[in-house]
Parts: structure tokens; sequence; C-alpha cells
């Protein structure tokens, strides 16, 4: 077969090899929600935390060569974020969802400002693996060049829903999410519990973040995120708290995101805008399938203020 | 979902009968004055010290905000002109509020609005002045409406949480607008930036006499005092109060909870299409991408500070408006970048709704407090 005539079947390739690039922040965005909103928080913020975590990355790979390195500041920056989330909505009155909302745009403006500096200079990518060099087809090889941080995210994944049922620090945290109370018998302090949840749970859409800009799309812009984090966070609430719903819906998710460029690819063009909306309406049309006002969620926890 | 709105103190049951109740009045709406300005000036301060670790000098920076924002006729003017389409956007957000719901995606509701308040201008071409902008204003009313509405809808009947769905919505109003307006309703003329066919000049919506700022200012505050009148003097409004602090007494009433949520929240809507519908009559003659100006986010922040107050948003979207007209300035004078009105609109979101922990904490606001002795 020829390399240039596999003609529409680009657009189902293209669609996979999308929903692999393009579902990685997804997948380090919604599981570290998880791993707060199963504490009982919730973190709108993730939004802020990724555009912010993209544009630290960025800087320090700039300035230091290394793409780890700056993965690991963004991680960094993410957790500050969290914690700083985490600390001041233990305090009486504050409302975790607004917060959220606050550090959406604290984040991000934060972000365009230090940012400033870094939208020309080039940075070093995170390395990708090619397991496509069995075929001779540059789409195929295209669409299996798999980074590394994807494969990181789905072994998260299977360890964190293993560690949530097997794990003494998975138990203590779904304890904190389903009762603050039964918590507080146990001797625990559900706002520590949160407090590391929310951490964990913004150093990884810290590094959601890096994978945007030292990957895929690979550079540091203003627009590098759009609602991200945002989908991430409903994304959790479909995958009811489960990391490995969690990974499939952001497999998913990716290629929804995918099918504007795959279409474009093969010289679609018409309503290029209305398929770029397709990952929000996708979103949009899962919450209300998946939401009813007769029965809670199965698996919300307890004391999660969304599902209230 | 319901402590993040304010909602004034309980009646005192007990005690404090020996105070006036002017004074006990006086002394709660010294708190809703006080703490939200504390929360403003530490906000403030906290900005200083960031600009100051960034290696500038705060005291410029709030020299140049005042010359930008406040200091002459000539940028009053122009705060007035950016206050306009806040004290719509902020509404957006207030008025669900007061329901207990947290709708932060009126940007959609703008965009819309503006883009249907385009479409019926240049198709209604020929038609009567002040018929085609009244037909703008309702289609930029309804656009918005239905917008919004829908999420007031989708969250009473469904139960789909409106935070997350009026932001994706947003993003969807967004995406829609750039394929109308890069496409259907495109202009041909417009070359560089994709917009709708210009209005005509006798539809557009001239100054106040006097002023250089346009009429949308006037109609943002006659909606904010019709507003707080709803809020305050009406049953719906009372029937909105009273679903926001409690959806199940609400019911147990006998209101109708269901057509509440989606009046208020399509009138909230309408209010940002309007907005929309302003931008376009006003500013920038066609529909195009300058729409999505961050005015619905700015409004979120404009409400909160407002505590949801309509008739406190007035002066608090000034304030805003005049820090968002500083931005340029500050950005010329001080070689900062423009997002540092961002990052201080940040800071002052995170201190504002930080100060709801002391709402009822300070004795002498709380006139609970005074007879028991505590």
């Amino acid at each position: 077969m020829d390399a240039t005539e596999i003609g529409l079947w680009g657009v189902p390739l293209a669609i996979l090899g999308g929903a692999i690039r393009v579902s990685t922040p997804f997948i380090f965005v919604s599981l570290g929600e998880a791993i707060t909103e199963r504490s009982g928080r919730i973190n709108l913020g993730l939004e802020g935390t990724l555009v912010f975590g993209a544009m630290t990355a960025y800087a320090v790979a700039v300035m230091t060569g290394s793409p780890w390195l700056g993965l690991l500041a963004a991680a960094g920056a993410g957790l500050c974020f969290g914690l700083f989330h985490g600390w001041i909505c233990k305090f009486r009155g504050v409302n975790d969802i607004a917060i959220g909302i606050a550090l959406m745009l604290f984040g991000s403006g934060l972000a365009f400002f230090f940012g400033k500096p870094f939208i020309q200079p080039s940075a070093p990518d995170l390395p990708a693996i090619a397991f496509g060099g069995w075929s001779d087809i540059p789409q195929v090889q295209a669409a299996l060049n798999v980074n590394i941080l994807f494969l990181i995210g789905a072994a998260l994944a299977v360890f964190l829903w293993w560690a949530f049922r097997n794990t003494r620090a998975g138990l203590i945290v779904r304890v904190v999410g389903d009762s603050s109370d039964a918590a507080r018998a146990m001797g625990l302090n559900p706002n520590t519990v949160r407090l590391l949840a929310t951490g964990v749970g913004g150093a990884l859409a810290g590094i959601g973040g890096a994978y945007l800009s030292l990957y895929y799309p690979g550079s540091w812009t203003e627009r590098i995120s759009s609602g991200q984090g945002l989908m991430a966070v409903a994304l959790v609430i479909f995958a009811r708290w489960n990391p490995l719903g969690c990974f499939a819906a952001a497999l998913l998710f990716g290629g929804a995101g995918a099918l504007g460029p795959a279409l474009q690819s093969v010289g679609v063009t018409q309503g290029y805008y209305l398929f770029y909306a397709a990952p929000y309406i996708l979103t949009l049309i899962i919450m209300i399938a998946t939401s009813s006002p007769n029965r809670s969620l199965a698996g919300a926890p307890g004391e999660l203020s969304i599902t209230k | 979902m319901v402590d993040t709105v304010g909602t004034a103190g309980a009646p005192a049951l007990f005690g404090a009968r020996n105070y006036p109740a002017a004074l006990e009045w006086a002394a709660r709406q010294a708190e809703a004055f006080v703490i939200p300005l504390a929360a403003l000036i530490v906000g403030m301060a906290l900005f200083s010290v960031f600009i100051a670790l960034v290696g500038k000098s705060p005291v410029q920076l709030y020299e140049t905000m005042w010359r930008g924002g406040f200091g002459s006729w000539f940028s009053i003017q122009n705060s007035l002109s950016r206050a306009a389409p806040l004290l719509l956007a902020a509404l957006c957000v207030a008025l669900p509020a007061r329901l207990g719901l947290v709708v932060i995606g009126g940007e959609g509701a703008i965009v819309l609005g503006g883009v249907a308040a385009a479409a019926i201008g240049v198709a209604a071409n020929g038609a009567p002045a002040f018929l085609v902008i009244l037909l703008m204003g309702v289609a930029g009313v309804v656009a918005g409406g239905i917008w919004i509405g829908a999420v007031g809808a989708l969250r009473h009947y469904r139960a789909v949480n409106e935070t997350i769905s009026s932001l994706l919505m947003a993003y969807i109003a967004i995406a829609l607008m750039n394929h109308l307006v890069e496409g259907p309703l495109r202009d041909p003329a417009s070359l560089n930036k994709p917009s709708t066919e210009p209005l005509a000049d006798a539809y557009r919506i001239g100054n106040i006499p006097g002023m250089d700022v346009h009429w949308g200012l006037v109609v943002g505050i006659l909606a904010c005092v019709l507003s707080w009148l709803l809020i305050e003097k009406t049953r719906w409004g009372f029937a909105a109060r009273i679903a926001g602090g409690n959806v199940r007494a609400a019911q147990v009433q006998g209101l109708a909870v269901g057509p509440l949520i989606v009046g208020f929240t399509g009138l909230a809507g309408g209010f940002a299409g309007l907005a929309g519908m302003l931008e376009v009559g006003a500013v920038q003659g066609s529909a195009n991408a300058s729409l999505a100006a961050g005015y619905g986010y700015t409004g979120i922040l404009v409400a909160f500070l407002a505590r949801h107050n309509p008739l406190a948003i007035i002066p608090v979207a000034f304030l805003l408006g005049g820090i968002g007209a500083s931005g340029g300035l500050i950005q010329r004078r001080m070689d900062l970048p423009d997002a540092t009105v961002l990052v201080l609109q940040g800071m002052l979101f995170v201190v504002i709704l930080f100060s709801e922990t002391f709402y009822g904490r300070f004795k002498v606001f709380n006139p609970d407090l005074w007879k028991r002795g505590s």
C-alpha cells in the first residue's frame, strides 16, 4: 500500500493518534482531580494550575535545557497551587467552588504575566517512544509515536485504582470524602487529608500542563489550555471518581479533540470551528446523560459539594 | 452550594432588645460594607508586595492606575465605558447567585447576544432606526437568555452542575461565533479580522449627551436598579431568596422552583446578551472576535465583590472598569505585561472570597453577640 494513498483511513488513524496525544493532559488532570474529589473537595482551579504548569515547565526547560527539570518545576508549582486551595478552603464560609474559580483566573493571570518573555524561544521536548517502527506508512508511525508521559499516566491510573481499594492511604482519603464525622471519629483530621489530596491533585495537574507546553502542542502560548482543566473536572464526574474510568474518558475526550484536526488533514475545512467545539459539546452531553435529579450519583463522595 | 451566596445575618431571636433596631440594622449594613472594603485594601497591599518582588514600584503602579482609570475626566469616561458591559455581566452572576447557583459562563451569552444583534441589525437594514435598535436589543436578550436559561433548566431538571455547564457553554458559544463570523455571516470585505457586515451608521448607539460614554452605561445602571427591585421588592425575588436559602423548604412552601430558576437564569443571560448587543451597537459596529474580551470573567469578580447585591454592583463595576482601563497605561509606562491587571484581579478575588470567613465574627457588626457578653 502506498503511504500517500491511505485516503479516508487517515481519519480514524489520526483520531487514534490524536486521542493518545491529546488525552495525556486530561489523564493527569482528571486523576489529580479524582484524588481531590475523593477526599470531599472540588478544585475547579486546576484549569489555572494547568496553564501555570505549562508556563513553568516551558520557562524552566528553556532556561536549563532540560525538559525533565521543567516537568519537575511544573509539578512543584501545581503542588503549591493545590496546597493553597486546600489550606484556604478549611476556613469556615470559604467555598471551594468559588475559590477554584478565583484560582482559575489567578493562575492564568500569573502564567501570562511571567510567561510573556517565553513566547518566542523554543524549549526541548519531552521524549516519545516510536511504537510505529514496524510500519512504512508515515501516518501510522506518527499515530503510534507515544510520549512517555502517556504511559506513566496509564500506569498511574491503574495504580490509583488499586490504591484506593487496597492501601491505607486510599482508605483514609475515601473515608474523609464520604463523611467528615466518621473520619474525625477515627482520629483523622479531614482538613489535613484534604490539604494533601488537593496538593497532590495540583501537582498532577501541573504535570499535565508540562505535557502541553513541552510535547503537544509543544510551545507556550496564552491559548494553550482553553478549558481542558475544566473539562477534566467534568470528566471525573462522568468517570464516577474511578481512576480507570478517568483514563478511558480521557481517551474519549482526546479523540473528540482530535476530530477537527483529523478532518482538516483530509481536506474537510467546512465548519472547522464547530468540530473544534466537539470536546465541549461531548462533555456537556455526557454530563446531561449521566446526571439525574432523582438519585445521587453512584460512587459520589458524600462530602462533595458539587453533588449535594 | 448555598453558602457561596451572601445573605444577611440571621435575625436576632434572643436578646439585644435594649438596642434600637436602627442601630442593629446599621451594624449589619456596616459589616457588608467594611469587610469587602478591607478585603479590597488587603488585596491591593498584597499586590503591592507582588509588584515590589518583580522589581517595580508599587507607588508608581497605583499612581499610574489612578491616572489611567480615575484621575481625569477623560479617564473617568473611559472607565465608565468599560463599566457598562461589566454591570450587565455581573448581573449574569449575581441573579442566579441569589438562587444559590454559581453561573460563570456569562462570556458565552455576551458573545451570542452580540452576534444575534449584529445579524438582526444587518438583516433589518432600511427599517427605522429606533425599531432596528429595539430589535437588536431583543435579539441580544433572547440569545443570551436562552443560553443561560438552558444552564438553569439543566441544573433544575437534570441536576447538571451549572458552574461547569455554563463555562462549557461559553466555549461552545465562542466556537459558534467563530463559525458564524468566519462563515455564513462573514462580511467578505473584512480580511484581516473576520467580522459581520458593519451596521449602518443610523443604527449605531450614540453617546450620552455631554459625555464620551455610550448609552449602555444608562442601560446597565437601570438593569441593576431593576434587578435590585426585583430581588428585594417583589414576590418573585422573595421566592428566589427562599429557594436560594433552602430548595427543599421552598418546595414545601409550594414555590415553583423550576420556573423560578429558569426565569432568573434566563433574565441573567438576557442581561449578558444585552451587554453583547451594546458592544456591537455602540463600540464595535459589527460582531467579531473582540466580543470575547473577558467582560464575562471580570463580571464574576464584580458580582462576588458586590456580594451579589445589584446596587453594590454599580460602584464595583466602575472600580474594576477603571482598573481595566488603566491596564494599557501600566503596560506602556511601567513596562509590565498586560496580564498585570489579571494578576491583580485574581488576587483581589481570592482575598474577597477569603474574607467571607469573617462575617459574623466581629462583635461590633453582630447584634446577636451584643448582649451575651461573648
